[in-house]
């Protein structure tokens, strides 16, 4: 058998800001180009409409739209507009924002299964997407009364639209 | 039922090899490998001459902060002068590294490879390392959403609990279990004895999740060293096989399907089962390190693998029948929530666990049963991807 080596050296909050560093911070300033599917469903959204494409293979209808479907490979080419009304699948409400710091008041988000019209999905697979839900209260989360219930896109007015998934302000609860 | 998969050499691990698991260490990344490396190599007898490939594996470059990540931790895992591999699929990369050194000796192309994961999360250290994964969403789609990585997990655990009638209750006894079971682990960060009342009343964060329903940040490397069979038989008595390999994809787009039963990991399970010819999972593995970096995974985890009824690992974990002396013995090493959560080491470190459990040298963690066969688990990327290995003393 070889030497022993220790298994390394843990240091304690003040022992780490104790010890000799090099301090980074990278800057990257990305501009990202759309592509030829989301650069639709974002025009699509400016006009307050929500686009996918349709595979005839396994009938899936892709939202946010693809030129390809992920899963038979076919090239996409039938657009459909879905409803902006859909289901919640499930839903969450968050203390943190994205950089964990406790935001002041908490977010409910969730994944809403749209509606297309005409189409119809296996439980398994469908159009979902993931979005803040309003008109909801911590506790329809926390007693899971908002499982399946109804919402609508709540759109901001149409000259504060940019063409961005934020042209929508949330999906607000349709208590019925 | 064996697979049609043309395997020209068998595989044995012969030595594993983990540095400790902390929030914050002083060794630098090529230094957590080299420890990690040379206690695999000193366990399987073996000298780096005695190599011939090097694979190794480690998540995000954004956490040790430096693009070109497998080049700058490579001589620290002994990859100078020989074909040296990485592979990433986020979390799933720990079990993911020893099934691309699989692949090195299943073909003949190497006799013994050296199996190196690291990671060192803490250097991402401002506001929190949590904040690299701002960036692993489509950037146009859901980036501008602000999502943080909690909020998958919430999202995936609540469809899960709502599915299939589980409690918070029922979720936190795997915390329980794991972070007592990693009070018998030397490399362990987290091991505590604590009570679903703890967790259920430590800090709320984005609601199902808890503070201890989720594993730390840490830094730390793992290693194993992976043979040939007339390698194995020359260097010990006691090698451990690697019998299945399996891991498969969905797609990133994650809010497309139902969370609550993950379809890519059965497919990786079966398709590692399949290679072990292991037909009835639930009967034929003895111990299991199933991906636990959040402890209703564990549980959605056993679903996948087929080692629990679809929506039963909840009454199993309630039964006893996961702890260490029940009958399916389930991340006896304290599992990510108890030994810490250094991504794609953690992964490996749960195949060295398995690997040392099978051996009978898991010291205080062995489990009561005579363990045969025994299967690691990880999972990543966004929800997306199943990486399974199968071994077999």
């Amino acid at each position: 058998m070889g030497v022993s080596i220790r298994g390394g050296t843990p240091l304690r909050d003040e022992e780490f800001r104790a010890v000799i560093k090099e301090i980074d911070s990278p800057r990257a300033r990305y501009s990202m180009a759309a592509g030829i599917a989301y650069s639709r469903f974002l025009e699509g959204l400016k006009r307050g409409e929500i686009l996918g494409t349709y595979c005839p293979s396994c009938r899936l209808v892709h939202i946010p739209p693809k030129i390809y479907c992920p899963y038979c490979f076919k090239h996409l080419t039938r657009w459909v507009r879905a409803s902006d009304e859909g289901r919640v699948v499930t839903a969450v409400v968050s203390y943190l924002s994205a950089t964990l710091e406790t935001l002041e008041k908490p977010e409910i988000i969730g994944i809403i299964r749209l509606d297309v019209p005409g189409h119809r999905f296996s439980s398994y697979r469908f159009p979902g997407i993931l979005h803040r839900i309003c008109g909801a209260s911590e506790d329809d989360v926390k007693t899971q009364r908002i499982f399946d219930a109804r919402v609508k896109a709540r759109w901001l007015p149409e000259d504060k639209r940019t063409g961005s998934i934020n042209d929508i302000e949330c999906f607000e609860v349709i208590w019925g | 039922m064996k697979m049609n998969v043309y395997v020209k050499k068998r595989v044995a691990v012969v030595g594993a090899g983990l540095t400790l698991f902390r929030r914050r260490m002083l060794e630098t990344p090529q230094e957590l490998a080299w420890i990690a490396a040379k206690r695999a190599l000193d366990q399987a007898g073996l000298e780096l001459k005695d190599i011939d490939c090097v694979v190794s594996g480690s998540a995000p470059d954004a956490f040790d902060g430096v693009h070109l990540k497998g080049e700058y931790y490579s001589e620290g895992a002994g990859a100078i002068g020989k074909p040296h591999l990485r592979v990433y699929v986020g979390g799933g990369t720990g079990v993911f590294v020893p099934i691309a050194a699989w692949w090195h000796v299943a073909s003949g192309l190497c006799r013994r490879v050296l199996v190196v994961a690291e990671e060192k999360m803490s250097s991402a250290a401002d506001p929190h390392p949590q904040a690299v994964f701002r960036h692993i969403w489509d950037p146009i789609t859901e980036k501008p959403l602000n999502p943080n990585l909690i909020w998958i997990f919430a999202l995936e655990m609540h469809r899960y609990m709502h599915k299939c009638r589980v409690s918070k209750e029922d979720i936190a006894l795997v915390s329980v279990k794991n972070k007592r079971n990693a009070l018998d682990n030397p490399y362990a960060q987290a091991g505590a004895n604590i009570t679903v009342e703890d967790v259920l009343k430590s800090e709320l964060l984005v609601y199902p999740v808890n503070r201890l329903d989720i594993s730390p940040v840490s830094d730390g490397a793992a290693a194993l060293v992976m043979v040939s069979e007339e390698w194995a038989r020359r260097l010990t008595d006691t090698p451990i096989w690697v019998e299945g390999i399996g891991y498969t994809l969905d797609t990133s787009y994650w809010t497309n399907r139902e969370l609550s039963f993950p379809v890519y990991l059965k497919n990786a399970a079966e398709m590692a089962y399949k290679m072990a010819g292991i037909e009835r999972p639930m009967k034929e593995i003895d111990v299991a390190e199933p991906y636990d970096p959040f402890d209703y995974k564990e549980l959605h985890h056993l679903e996948g693998l087929g080692l629990a009824p679809r929506c039963g690992a909840a009454e199993m974990t309630r039964e006893g029948v996961t702890q260490r002396d029940g009958d399916l013995p389930v991340c006896p090493s304290g599992g990510l929530l108890g030994v810490g959560n250094p991504i794609a080491a953690a992964g490996l470190m749960k195949v060295a666990e398995i690997f040392w459990q099978l051996r009978g040298e898991a010291g205080k963690r062995q489990v009561k049963k005579d363990a045969v066969t025994g299967l690691a688990q990880a999972w990543g990327d966004l929800m997306q991807v199943g990486t399974v290995v199968i071994m077999r003393r």
